[in-house]
């Protein structure tokens, strides 16, 4: 076996270096490029005009008597109410249907005003819980650019419905 | 009954799989030849009694038991008997069956080969296949069952194995069926694909800890392993592009890649399967590497059970994980064992493991291999990140941050341009020693042509850097792997007087690694085409038109002819729009953009119509319909250019990988 030497080491160190410089690079620049804050709608009111225009990812609770959509223009809007972040607190709480559904009839809740250019969505209903991605706009509405829905269906209690008996 | 006779199976074959692993330990440190072959036959065992036991769930499934919870849960009494079939691995519990039954034919088929010279390497290859089998065993029996029962208590229904005091058992009448997105022929055998994928690559890493346990560290366990690895690699890249294929035709976003983080997940031991498969060439030309090579297929190994715990576990929110499970625990300690036990036999074995030769030349082709290397661990480096990013910010600064699809694409992207050009520099480059000048003289004029290929482009009117480079490219490494072929074909033609055509199959006939290769980056670049296209060209309209009205995008015409509703079978009620396509005044044909309902689920599918040509796609997809008023339906247009050859790409990739996985008559393996 050859002794490696000293220059021809440095070399490849350097070089390996070199790479493992970019590859850091690229990541922190597209980090900061493309980073979106998750938020709740409190966190959100809360910062207010501190985050106008940055990629942010707000879920809230749909409430249906406020959609509007147009379908012309595609163009939707509707108001969604706060609801906790973390699913440890949804848990606690009950599961996502019971906190959907108690953050749609509190009054006291916050709520945020979303606009959408699209066609609207089959799960978009009262009680869904919306998952949007945009920006807040000076106006205080939520302008969003890709919108996620989740209704808490069947699919979630695995427990049979009808049964025959055994 | 027959629900405990598929379980007392796998108990059986659970408690086989550790006297395997016991005797197989005892065989190897006491020297006993009968201890290494009962381990090998107990190995051997398992494969039939998986099997038993897949088959009786099986059969549970297609008679359709609902008493099962599994099955309860996956299928229903409106699925076609192959999809009730095929619900196997259609939820969590069955596909970790599946698993383990996999697992267990490939490790029964590596314990079936003649052992003669590698008798040592033996034993611990069981050790490993059989731990990892074990594994996944323990996880169906004890977390995921499953056999396990529907059973009415007086507090209400509970899922178990065994009648729970005073339980009676409930048999529903219908289940819940399987997730209608799942109903489709491309999910059907992308799972299985990419679980082949992810077991396969079991055995190669079994070896390579042999190799350290034993001390064997000569690139013997590489040579042994070699096709299994190019097979596990096949097919764990059919898996990511059958999956590509199936989000393009069914989940209707006109895209087929959205750094889901189940999808990173399988693309992340495709990553250092594909660094491992180019430096084990480096270890057995030069006798480099060879630390790098255990420490890639050591986390390619670990990538893979992580790969399996993320689509399992629903620790990461994504559309195919399934609900979350008391497995992902498990799973984590199991990784971090794995990891740390042969990350410990490699330190041990370091020193052995030491180069025999000094790699000298920063553009010697083990170089540029090395560099291949690191850009792949570059593009494993930001996918890692981006999953684990939102976890990290959150715990740091309590905020959750998540980055999406531009992330990855602005940051892998210089990495994929910078793989493209090594392949079409590295085959020019020798081993050993290469200079600018040597190299220089090899590549200036596939260069030269390449460079003209973009500017050919730019006068064409694409003025898009990304389009420019990317094309260019594309170009240089298909006319340096042509060159090569031609360069091949051509010396053989002259020294042995065949025509040219025999001259080039005799010679990849005796090269298949190097040619089945270099058709592999030719397949690669014609992906990288397609990929091209949709990144940098899509195109997409939307509106809502009435009958008659159409849509204008990239020079087609859309028109809305006529929507109708009917009920089809499988309880979905289809809602399916005719509308004609023109290019110009050309009338192209019609298209059937629909919307499935599924009265179960309550769930709908869209399916979009797709004009599929080499140059491009026209994909219209059905949004919304006002059935009985003048507004009519809304429609979403994408144009793909190129996409097809995205496609066509992977069917030159699997050709390519089968020359280069084909047994030589004449080299032993």
């Amino acid at each position: 076996m050859q002794k490696p030497s000293g220059l021809g080491r440095v070399k490849f160190i350097v070089g390996g270096l070199l790479i493992l410089a970019a590859v850091i690079y690229l990541i922190a620049s597209s980090t900061q490029a493309s980073a979106e804050y998750f938020m709740t709608v409190d966190e959100l009111n809360a910062k207010g005009s501190n985050v106008i225009g940055r990629d942010l990812r707000v879920s809230g609770a749909v409430i249906g008597s406020t959609i509007q959509y147009d379908p012309q223009t595609l163009n939707l809007s509707f108001e969604v109410a706060n609801v906790p972040g973390d699913n440890k607190e949804i848990e606690a709480q009950g599961g996502l249907a019971a906190v959907l559904h108690q953050a749609v009839i509190d009054p006291n809740r916050s709520h945020l005003q979303v606009n959408y250019n699209g066609p609207k969505p089959d799960l978009l209903r009262d009680e869904a819980q919306a998952i949007m991605t945009g920006h807040l706009g000076e106006d205080g509405i939520f302008y969003v650019d890709e919108l996620l829905l989740k209704c808490p269906t069947k699919y979630e209690e695995a427990v049979p419905q009808q049964v025959n008996g055994g | 009954m027959i629900a405990d006779f598929g379980f007392g199976v796998i108990v059986m074959t659970f408690l086989l799989a550790l006297f395997s692993v016991g005797t197989a330990v005892y065989g190897a440190l006491a020297k006993s030849y009968r201890g290494a072959e009962s381990a090998r036959r107990a190995m051997l065992l398992t494969f039939p009694l998986i099997t038993i036991s897949a088959f009786t769930l099986i059969y549970l499934l297609a008679t359709s038991h609902y008493e099962l919870k599994y099955v309860y849960s996956v299928t229903s009494n409106s699925m076609p008997m192959y999809l009730k079939i095929t619900a196997l691995w259609g939820g969590q519990a069955g596909s970790l069956l599946f698993w383990s039954w996999l697992m267990s034919a490939f490790a029964s088929a590596v314990t079936l080969r003649k052992w003669e010279r590698d008798r040592e390497f033996l034993p611990w290859v069981i050790v490993v296949s059989s731990v990892t089998l074990a594994f996944f065993l323990a996880l169906t029996i004890f977390f995921e069952n499953p056999f396990a029962r529907w059973w009415q208590t007086a507090s209400g229904e509970v899922a178990a194995m065994f009648r729970p005091a005073g339980a009676t058992l409930l048999t529903p009448s219908d289940g819940m069926g399987l997730n209608p997105l799942l109903r489709h022929p491309g999910m059907i055998i992308h799972p299985p694909m990419l679980y082949l994928g992810f077991v396969s690559f079991v055995i190669p890493y079994a070896f390579a800890i042999a190799a350290l346990v034993t001390g064997r560290t000569d690139d013997r366990w590489i040579r042994l392993t070699r096709r299994w690895t190019l097979v596990a690699w096949l097919f764990l890249s059919l898996g990511l592009v059958l999956g590509a294929r199936w989000a393009y035709d069914v989940l209707g976003w006109g895209g087929y890649w959205g750094w889901d983080p189940v999808e990173i997940a399988a693309f992340m031991p495709w990553l250092t399967g594909t660094a491992f498969l180019h430096s084990v060439m480096i270890q057995e030309k030069r006798g480099m590497l060879k630390q790098w090579n255990m420490l890639l297929i050591i986390l390619t190994y670990d990538l893979v059970i992580f790969g399996t715990f993320l689509t399992r576990s629903g620790v990461l929110s994504s559309v195919h994980a399934f609900a979350q499970s008391a497995i992902g625990p498990l799973f984590f300690a199991f990784i971090g064992l794995t990891l740390i036990s042969s990350v410990s036999l490699l330190v041990y074995r370091w020193n052995d493991l030491k180069a025999e030769v000094e790699m000298k030349s920063m553009l010697s082709r083990e170089a540029l291999f090395l560099l291949n290397n690191l850009l792949f661990m570059g593009v494993l480096i930001v996918c890692f990140w981006g999953v684990i990013f939102p976890l990290i910010s959150e715990l740091v600064t309590n905020q959750k941050v998540t980055v999406g699809p531009p992330f990855y694409e602005r940051a892998t992207a210089p990495l994929f341009g910078a793989l493209m050009l090594l392949m079409g520099v590295a085959p020019l480059s020798a081993w050993g020693h290469s200079t600018f000048k040597t190299l220089g003289r090899a590549v200036w004029k596939p260069a030269l042509v390449a460079a003209l290929v973009g500017i050919g482009i730019f006068a064409a009117g694409i003025h898009n850097v990304v389009a420019l480079i990317g094309f260019g490219l594309v170009a240089l490494v298909i006319l340096v792997t042509l060159y090569e072929f031609w360069r091949g074909g051509n010396a053989r033609h002259r020294t042995t007087g065949e025509n040219f055509f025999l001259a080039l199959w005799r010679l990849a006939g005796r090269n298949r690694r190097r040619y089945g290769g270099y058709l592999i980056h030719i397949s690669m670049v014609l992906m990288a085409i397609g990929i091209l296209g949709m990144q940098v060209f899509q195109t997409e309209t939307q509106g809502t038109i009435p009958q008659g009205g159409s849509l204008a995008l990239a020079g087609y015409t859309v028109k809305f002819d006529s929507v109708a509703q009917f009920d089809s079978a499988g309880g979905r009620n289809v809602t399916r729009a005719v509308v004609s396509v023109y290019k110009g005044d050309q009338y192209l044909g019609d298209l059937h953009p629909r919307r499935d309902y599924f009265y179960e689920s309550g769930q709908p599918m869209t399916l979009p119509g797709v004009r599929s040509t080499l140059a491009d796609d026209l994909y219209v997809i059905l949004v919304d319909w006002q059935p009985i008023s003048a507004i009519g339906a809304t429609f979403k247009v994408y144009h793909n250019p190129l996409v097809n050859w995205l496609w066509i790409g992977s069917l030159v990739f699997i050709f390519g990988t089968l020359v280069a996985a084909w047994p030589n008559k004449d080299v032993e393996s």
